[in-house]
């Protein structure tokens, strides 16, 4: 892929990055849907995320990039090759690397094989051995599977990731294999609402979704243009140059991670959340957790000590712009209706 | 120089850009296949190195030509996969043209924005896993006529758009370049400086022109520098900027920057005004020169232009939402075969042989070796394999006629309309669509005759129509529009045929009141516009009168009046409509 354009030289597109980094923080949060124009730099961040993220300690030679320190999210080969040394923490028998965070593109034509993994062609017909190929979703474990045009993916297929990115786990059954592996990934898809909607059963089972648009005023668009044409003309010299302003980045992620386990709700806070998607009629609880979850991302990235009612404001659209019922009849957007709500629920 | 000439040199322009850096000056060109298009593609061959591969990219070219994949004839002998490089993969550095661009097909183009995007193409297909660099410059040669058009999605990312639809024959001139002033531009381009007020300028020309994609003034910069190198300038110039802003931004153009229309000049002033005025000191220089490009841009803008395009957006703004490729149907078993899905093989599914071969063909080294006994030369097939067609089906269309059954006058109506759509069931028979019935009298509207296509049903439940009451509109309005709603969603195209005088009284919630039902049928009426289903009102009132005007209006629904209409003229116009829409 060459070189990424730098995360933090990304003009705009403030919710966007919010979202990802509030993924990166708490993987848990569910995933990520932006929709938006064309040409408005969706695929941009994304891509940019991969370049961003700390590194992660792995198990050498581990094809699904196994945690050494987490046993209970480690596949069967590691845990059973933690098992004999006992009861230390960090077994003798794994040894540990670092390793970039995964951020893997799901191209629109891949087939249903290569991305829960499949047979190995190539041993079974040169030795005869029934052995695993891991696809994509291992590939991706830990870190974040990304899809372009995710509207104009295959249902089936799209069934499948979001059942995955749901459990945290891949299973295989299929070429008489039966094989189950950990699949604990970030769901990132970008569309244009244009070319097609996705279907509403899937759309909530995202747990951000971001509108982009394409900045309005001048001076911004003249910015992204001028980043851009200095990126394409030396690439290199552009990512040293912003590469301060992304390491900042970088340490405001792993410290809300840190932060994160220690940042309060308070009840009230969790009654504000209720009355939101209650005024607002989500479906479901769905709402409401990920509601929670993304605002204790964001008081974390913030350095908060609590939520307050700020992060639960700044993260509330995307958190349930996509899971509101849809009036055909309502001609306001979804991102009105939330904010509408919002500003009813803080008023009084 | 006549218009056709100028867009002649404009054309031969775009094709040297071409040829110095085609990854980064792609060409939409709209023209016929024809002396003019020959003539242009001819400059371009000469004008490219020989070393520069040349490949021709057809409209339905399978993915695993276009991204590479498994060989079949290679496998089968070898024993083990053997990959194929796709077409894109072979093009690395070279050119496509693309013909027919307009009927590449949905997936097709995916892939080829996917490799414009990264300069990549990664294949995860087929149990493989290939990644492989794949710059290219891409020629879409766009043969549409009228409404036909490349895919929005794959324009944008073409860096120059031409119409040659204007050229003659007479307007051909010769060749302003030649292949070493390419040679001696290649060389130059990588010291090609773009200074910032370049880039202000083209970007608020495109902002002025109201193009919103970003991609456009970043195409146009780099269109700008290579512009430069064939003059041989090391520095982008104002004729430079005039010459991308001509080729890139005024064929994108949405609006002219001083529109008449009032509402569009304000968004384009606004823009403008704010920095002039925040940095007075640092703009007095570079205005004028934005307002050269745009001039430059302006010119270029070919007349009538922009009425075509507001022609567009506002089909597009209806077609959009009314998309009538959004949803296909589940499994249907007839219409277009649209690749083939691994599955079992039941009744009514069809088999896809050659994709179930495919599938066997790598396992039967292995296959054989197990089945010891059988015999060699045969084909083991296994339950696994079996891949079968999947098939997407041209959507029909379902026509809801809502008709007014209230009052004393409706009578008549209801004959009429009983008429029509008899008429209209006999030619959706033919055309395979459908047509539904809601009438709406007394407190509310009811669905008289669900979607069919069946001819003695319609005529059953039209004779039992009865006649008379008040007129509750909004809650036809509402019924139709939840019916059309749901006639989308399982693939079909809804029209409503909508047949009042436009005089509500009755409110939704069944309460009488003229002033109060008619605001609210309004409201509903402009809401069933934002859905986009397409709408005819006829307007069934003896003389016609402006309040089913202004109900069709607020809807977006073509108004007709047929005061005395018979059943034959009522069915053309839906027809008609239905045609179009």
């Amino acid at each position: 892929m060459g070189i990424a354009f730098p995360f933090a030289a990304i003009v705009g597109q403030d919710e966007m990055k919010l979202a990802l980094m509030i993924a990166a923080v708490d993987p848990k949060v569910g995933g990520v849907l932006a929709f938006g124009d064309r040409g408005a730099g969706k695929s941009t961040a994304v891509r940019a995320l991969a370049a961003l993220l700390p590194p992660m300690s792995a198990v050498v030679g581990c094809p699904y990039q196994c945690d050494p320190a987490d046993a209970a999210a480690q596949c069967a080969e590691c845990r059973a090759r933690s098992k004999p040394s006992g009861k230390a923490k960090k077994p003798a028998g794994l040894k540990a690397h670092q390793v970039p965070v995964p951020v893997v593109d799901l191209p629109l034509g891949a087939t249903e094989d290569r991305v829960v993994g499949a047979l190995d062609l190539e041993r079974a017909l040169a030795h005869g051995e029934k052995s695993f190929e891991p696809g994509l979703l291992a590939r991706a474990n830990r870190g974040f599977l990304y899809i372009d045009e995710v509207n104009l993916l295959e249902d089936h297929l799209v069934d499948l990731l979001l059942d995955v990115a749901a459990s945290g786990e891949n299973v295989v059954e299929r070429d008489g294999l039966s094989i189950r592996h950990p699949a604990r990934l970030v769901l990132v898809g970008t569309g244009n609402p244009e070319e097609g909607e996705l279907r509403p059963q899937l759309l909530d089972r995202f747990g951000l979704s971001v509108e982009v648009k394409t900045p309005a005023d001048l001076p911004t668009r003249i910015e992204v243009i001028k980043r851009r044409d200095a990126f394409e003309t030396d690439p290199a010299a552009f990512v040293a140059h912003w590469e301060k302003e992304e390491a900042k980045q970088r340490k405001r992620i792993l410290a809300a991670r840190e932060h994160i386990a220690s940042v309060k709700v308070a009840d009230r806070e969790l009654e504000n959340a209720a009355r939101l998607c209650m005024a607002l009629g989500t479906d479901g609880l769905r709402g409401e957790l990920t509601l929670m979850r993304a605002a204790r991302a964001a008081a974390a990235l913030d350095g908060a000590k609590a939520v307050d009612d700020g992060h639960l404001k700044t993260v509330a659209p995307m958190a349930l712009r996509h899971r509101l019922r849809r009036n055909p009849l309502d001609d306001s957007g979804s991102s009105v209706r939330v904010e509408r709500a919002l500003n009813e629920l803080f008023a009084t | 120089m006549s218009d056709g000439a100028a867009i002649w040199a404009d054309a031969m322009i775009a094709a040297a850009l071409a040829a110095i850096d085609p990854a980064a000056a792609s060409v939409l060109l709209r023209a016929g296949a024809g002396p003019v298009r020959e003539q242009w593609l001819e400059l371009l061959r000469e004008l490219t190195p020989a070393t520069t591969v040349l490949r021709k990219l057809p409209p339905s070219i399978s993915d695993d030509r276009l991204l590479g994949g498994l060989d079949l004839a290679a496998t089968l002998q070898a024993g083990r996969p053997v990959m194929q490089r796709g077409l894109l993969a072979e093009l690395h550095d070279g050119m496509l043209i693309a013909v027919m661009a307009e009927r590449i097909a949905p997936s097709t183009v995916a892939h080829l924005t996917a490799a414009l995007d990264t300069g990549m193409i990664s294949i995860e297909r087929d149990g493989l896993s290939l990644r492989a660099p794949a710059r290219f410059g891409l020629i879409a040669l766009d043969e549409g006529i009228g409404d036909e058009h490349v895919s929005p999605a794959l324009a944008d990312r073409l860096a120059c758009h031409l119409d040659l639809g204007m050229v003659a024959r007479a307007d051909l001139g010769e060749s302003l370049f030649t292949s070493s002033d390419i040679a001696a531009a290649r060389a130059l381009l990588p010291q090609v400086g773009l200074s910032d007020e370049a880039i202000a300028a083209l970007t608020t020309t495109a902002c002025a022109l109201g193009i919103d994609s970003l991609r456009a003034p970043l195409l146009a910069c780099r269109i700008a520098r290579i512009a430069a190198a064939l003059d041989g300038a090391t520095d982008v110039a104002e004729s430079h900027i005039a010459c991308a802003a001509r080729l890139v931004l005024a064929p994108r153009a949405t609006r002219l920057p001083a529109a008449d229309d009032e509402t569009e000049t304000n968004e384009a002033s606004e823009p403008e005004n704010d920095p002039a005025e925040n940095e007075e000191d640092d703009r007095s220089e570079d205005g004028p020169l934005e307002d050269r490009v745009l001039e430059a841009a302006q010119a270029a803008i070919p007349a009538g232009l922009l009425k075509r395009l507001q022609e567009e957006r506002a089909t597009r703004l209806r077609s959009s939402s009314a998309s009538k490729q959004g949803t296909a149907q589940k499994a249907p078993k007839r219409g277009r075969p649209i690749g083939a899905r691994r599955g079992e093989w039941r009744a009514g599914a069809r088999l896809n042989v050659l994709e179930t071969l495919r599938a066997a063909a790598p396992w039967q080294p292995l296959r054989r070796r197990a089945q010891r006994s059988g015999k060699s030369g045969r084909l083991i097939v296994h339950k696994d394999d079996i891949r079968l067609t999947r098939f997407k089906q041209r959507s029909g269309t379902t026509t809801i006629f809502v008709v007014d059954a209230s009052g004393s006058s409706a009578l008549q109506r209801l004959a009429e309309v009983k008429g029509a759509v008899e008429l209209l069931l006999a030619e959706c028979y033919i055309r395979r669509d459908e047509v539904a019935l809601i009438a709406f009298r007394g407190k509310g509207a009811e669905l008289l005759l669900p979607p069919t296509r069946s001819l003695t049903r319609a005529k059953r439940s039209l004779a039992a129509l009865p006649g008379g009451g008040g007129t509750p509109l909004s809650a036809a309005i509402f019924a139709a529009t939840e019916l059309a709603l749901a006639v989308k969603a399982k693939g079909q195209a809804p029209t409503i045929v909508l047949m009042t005088d436009g005089r509500a009284n009755v409110a939704r919630d069944g309460v009488g009141g003229r002033s109060e039902a008619e605001a609210e049928a309004l409201v509903v009426a402009r809401q069933l516009a934002l859905t986009g289903i397409p709408v005819v009102l006829v307007d069934s009132s003896p003389r016609p009168q402006d309040k089913a005007a202004q109900l069709a209006g607020a809807m977006q629904a073509r108004y007709v009046a047929l005061p005395h209409a018979d059943a034959a003229r009522l069915s053309q116009a839906v027809m008609a409509e239905a045609s179009r829409g």
